[in-house]
């Protein structure tokens, strides 16, 4: 599997997701 | 006297100094590295790796300390609530803390002692150059991805702006 650092589309795409999953933990911890 | 230095110049000099830290971040990311990879083919690239790069990266590393102390400063004797999760309403700044905080290591231990040898500012062979290339390359592209959530959790965490987000 490629690692996907390697490109700024995989790299970008990345950091959205680990964004939503944070959100997430962060508003079910607020609730 | 003492909120106006320590919240307010101390947000103006945190995101003085974040701007220029993700801005050289983002300029290493989406323009250094895709040129470098060009100007290998034509010969140009000692340009970019003997003027540009020292330079970016001294203002880079020093720009980390500085988003990091002030914001440190902002947070005050709240330091503990957000880093620990102490308190709820610290939940969301802390988080972009630890992510912020994640990002000056990779700055300070992996990135810079990394691209000095790169560089040719520390002896290394090619082999070693080899190896510190690609950990200062996946270092810098984590902080790049690390930005997104640390970025969306800052703006997100004071006032109207928190109450938007998180209810």
């Amino acid at each position: 599997m490629k690692n996907p650092l390697d490109s700024l589309w995989g790299t970008v795409i990345s950091g959205l997701v680990i964004t939503l999953i944070l959100y997430n933990i962060v508003k079910f911890a607020l609730q | 006297m003492g909120d106006f230095i320590q919240l307010g110049i101390g947000r103006w000099i945190h995101i003085l100094a974040g701007v220029m830290w993700i801005g050289l971040l983002y300029y290493f990311n989406f323009v250094q590295v895709p040129a470098l990879a060009d100007a290998g083919k034509d010969g140009t690239a000692p340009g970019i790796t003997k003027h540009v790069a020292p330079r970016a990266l001294f203002w880079f590393r020093w720009a980390a300390v500085v988003t990091w102390l002030a914001g440190a400063m902002i947070l005050g004797a709240h330091f503990l609530d957000a880093f620990l999760f102490l308190k709820a309403a610290y939940y969301p700044i802390g988080v972009g803390a630890w992510l912020g905080t994640i990002m000056l290591f990779n700055v300070w231990v992996l990135i810079w002692p990394n691209q000095q040898k790169i560089l040719g500012m520390k002896p290394a062979t090619d082999a070693e150059k080899a190896k510190a290339r690609r950990i200062a390359f996946l270092a810098s592209r984590t902080n790049t991805m690390l930005s997104i959530p640390m970025i969306f959790f800052m703006v997100a965490s004071g006032g109207v702006f928190r109450t938007a987000v998180f209810g």
